[in-house]
């Protein structure tokens, strides 16, 4: 019952507003394994964002903090009852490091989703709209920027905004505008997908048939329409966006250590010791990598394969036939879709 | 036609299958122009309008009219138009530019160290295919299934670990703990003294180790190569499973495998020939997107192996603030991504027809 589609009109009207929110909705549609998917992602990423939030309160130390009133840390410092992860080669605390990474982390994505949202799906609105040859140049010129190695892309920009090392602000805004770039195409071309065939359906012939403008028909009836995939791509390029941050870090363009934390940077400094033996400064920065990661990653993944629905299992359907526990098709797609 | 995949000339294509895809080649060819011109720009201009590379490397080391000197003598003071068009003329001619840090061409960089990168991403594609094809069926026979559950997660387990982080598990457990790998490089500086020996050594370790003839040599170099195609080929392999599954699913309910249901085709027999096989064909597409990622992921591997190699190279200048080294370099693995997705589409097209348009 819970995860019937809400498209019975009776049952939207009794729905509040909440409930049909992207996630939610598919949060309702969802069961078996893919609900725990979901679930597990929605859980790692709830975490991660009030780890972010909440990095001062939760952090034992500050991340450029190098001594404590008992006298300095010391580098390479096993963990013990004062330091829970032990100390980097550095001397800082990587419990301390690793929380307030998730602060950087988090102000890259955001910063990163919400620049190539806004420039992609604007791109896209036009290319799409428009068509002509400017479809054909931008498109273009999407394609190839999608083909390109992504962390090499992220590199040269990298270069180009900050020069390399930087303070938080300049490295934040480094990291997450070379990863926009590479964002920007994919926004764009499913935008770009979406108005095309938006722009075919009879509502936007009306608007036009009116008097409408462009610029009110691209706005109003075409780009609300146009969004419903945007979530999906929205989380997967969330999680890209911390792999690229780290990449970055990890080839020593990352933020310095000084002005932020970041799990790359700490991973890059941590190469030596894994050679020593010293386990703890490269464990932990990168399990928090993985994690944050296998969040988002889930929740796309879930949401994905919500959105398929020759992948979408249904709530309460006929037990798979076969002994190979493959389910038939056609026992899956009866009463499927609507 | 299996046979001819191997000798792509567009010629002998052409001939064989009629006038469309000849077409198709010849159109696919000419997308690589304004795709590695577009490339070949962004990079330039988000490298030049920026700065300089002499003040960027040596920006704060040297006096003010020292700099300006050597800006000067390498033509960095010029129109941005003239620089550009003798960058591209060179582009054309086969030269890259030269290394500010040792003075070296690029196309030497990467004739030294591109046959390193080349064997790396060989050995993780050999990986990404031994673990992710036969996994990959694995999960779509167990569909929402316990193996499947675990298969999936480790997919996306393998996706989301960083590179590097995984290669530095992997060197954790298997050269420091356990002590039975080696911890960095190709080969061990024996083995590597004992390859030099070889008349015009081609820099494919494995293929100069089995010419040395001696077992200790290959065996030292395969040893070398374990961890870190493990770890690049485990990143592949989890988008190999995923593609798999997912295919082998959505083609097991086509109409085809419907009808060979019918005419009493056992069910193992259906999963296994007739919704495996066409679920490979997208793999072949996909092959060409992972150059790019194997790209990207063969930069961070190299430099967690120390694996001497173009990505290796390329961390090197970085460091060293060698922007044309690097822009060389970028601009060079551009034009490999394309030519080798160019390849890989007219593969898929002689595989598959649907392809050509």
């Amino acid at each position: 019952m819970a995860a019937t589609t809400p498209t019975t009109g009776d049952a939207v009207q009794r729905r509040s507003r909440w409930s049909r929110l992207p996630i939610v909705t598919q949060l309702r549609q969802s069961v078996g394994l893919q609900r725990g998917m979901l679930i597990g992602g929605l859980v790692l990423t709830a975490f991660f964002l009030f780890t972010a939030a909440f990095a001062p309160l939760l952090a034992p130390y500050g991340y450029a903090q190098l001594r404590s009133d008992s006298g300095p840390f010391g580098a390479q410092q096993p963990p013990s009852a004062e330091h829970w992860l032990g100390t980097t080669v550095g001397g800082y605390d990587v419990l301390s490091r690793v929380i307030w990474g998730s602060r950087t982390a988090l102000l890259v994505i955001i910063v990163a989703v919400t620049a190539s949202i806004l420039v992609g799906v604007l791109l896209g609105l036009i290319s799409g709209y428009f068509g002509g040859w400017l479809d054909r140049i931008m498109v273009m010129i999407a394609d190839a920027i999608y083909a390109f190695p992504s962390l090499l892309l992220a590199i040269v920009l990298a270069i180009v905004i900050s020069g390399g090392q930087s303070s938080m602000w300049g490295g934040i805004f480094a990291a997450a505008l070379s990863i926009t770039v590479i964002f920007i195409p994919q926004y764009l071309r499913v935008t770009r997908s979406e108005v095309i065939r938006i722009k075919a359906e009879a509502f936007v012939e009306s608007a036009r048939v009116i008097g409408a403008g462009h610029v009110r028909i691209m706005t109003r009836h075409v780009l609300r329409n146009a969004t419903r995939t945007l979530p999906l791509i929205l989380t997967l390029n969330a999680s890209e966006a911390i792999l690229t941050l780290a990449g970055l870090g990890f080839l020593g363009f990352g933020i310095e250590p000084t002005a932020a934390a970041e799990w790359g940077y700490d991973l890059n400094k941590s190469l030596s010791d894994v050679t020593a033996g010293i386990w703890w400064t490269s464990i932990f920065p990168g399990l928090a990598i993985v994690l944050v990661v296998l969040g988002l990653t889930l929740v796309g993944e879930s949401l994905n394969d919500l959105a398929d629905p020759r992948l979408r299992k249904r709530a309460a359907g006929p037990e798979p036939v076969e002994d190979l526990g493959v389910e038939l098709p056609d026992a899956q797609q009866e009463g499927e879709q609507r | 036609m299996s046979t001819t995949l191997e000798q792509e000339t567009p010629e002998t294509s052409t001939k064989e299958s009629g006038g469309s895809l000849g077409r198709y080649i010849v159109v696919r060819a000419l997308l690589i122009i304004p795709t590695v011109f577009i490339l070949v720009t962004t990079v330039f201009l988000l490298m030049r309008t920026t700065g300089d590379p002499i003040t960027a490397s040596q920006g704060g080391r040297l006096p003010p009219d020292q700099l300006a000197e050597r800006i000067h003598a390498a033509g960095y003071d010029r129109p941005l138009i003239t620089q550009y068009l003798e960058y591209l003329g060179g582009i054309l001619r086969g030269d890259f530019g030269t290394t500010l840090s040792d003075h070296r061409p690029v196309t030497e960089v990467l004739l030294t160290f591109g046959t390193a990168t080349l064997e790396l991403a060989f050995y993780a594609l050999i990986v990404a295919f031994a673990i992710g094809i036969p996994l990959g069926r694995l999960a779509a026979y167990h569909r929402d299934k316990a193996p499947d559950a675990v298969l999936r997660v480790s997919a996306i387990l393998a996706y989301a670990t960083p590179v590097f982080f995984a290669g530095l598990i992997l060197k954790l457990i298997f050269s420091v703990w356990l002590d039975v790998l080696p911890v960095a490089g190709r080969a061990s500086t024996r083995a590597e003294l004992t390859m030099q020996k070889v008349d015009n050594p081609t820099g494919i370790y494995l293929i100069d180790a089995i010419r040395t003839g001696d077992p200790a040599v290959v065996g030292d170099v395969l040893t070398h190569a374990i961890l870190p195609a493990l770890t690049l080929g485990l990143l592949t392999a989890g988008v190999f499973l995923r593609l798999v599954r997912t295919n082998v699913i959505s083609t097991f309910g086509a109409g085809f495998v419907d009808a060979a249901r019918s005419r009493g085709v056992a069910e193992r027999r259906l999963l296994r020939k007739h919704a495996y096989r066409p679920a490979l064909i997208p793999i072949i597409t996909v092959i060409g997107l992972q150059i790019a990622l194997l790209l990207g992921g063969a930069v961070l591997t190299e430099s967690t192996f120390e694996w001497k190699g173009l990505g290796f190279q390329l961390a090197q200048y970085l460091q060293a603030r060698d922007f044309v080294a690097v822009q060389g370099i970028v601009v060079m693995l551009a034009v490999i991504v394309a030519l080798t997705n160019f390849i890989v589409d007219v593969i898929a097209a002689l595989i598959d027809p649907r392809v050509r348009y």
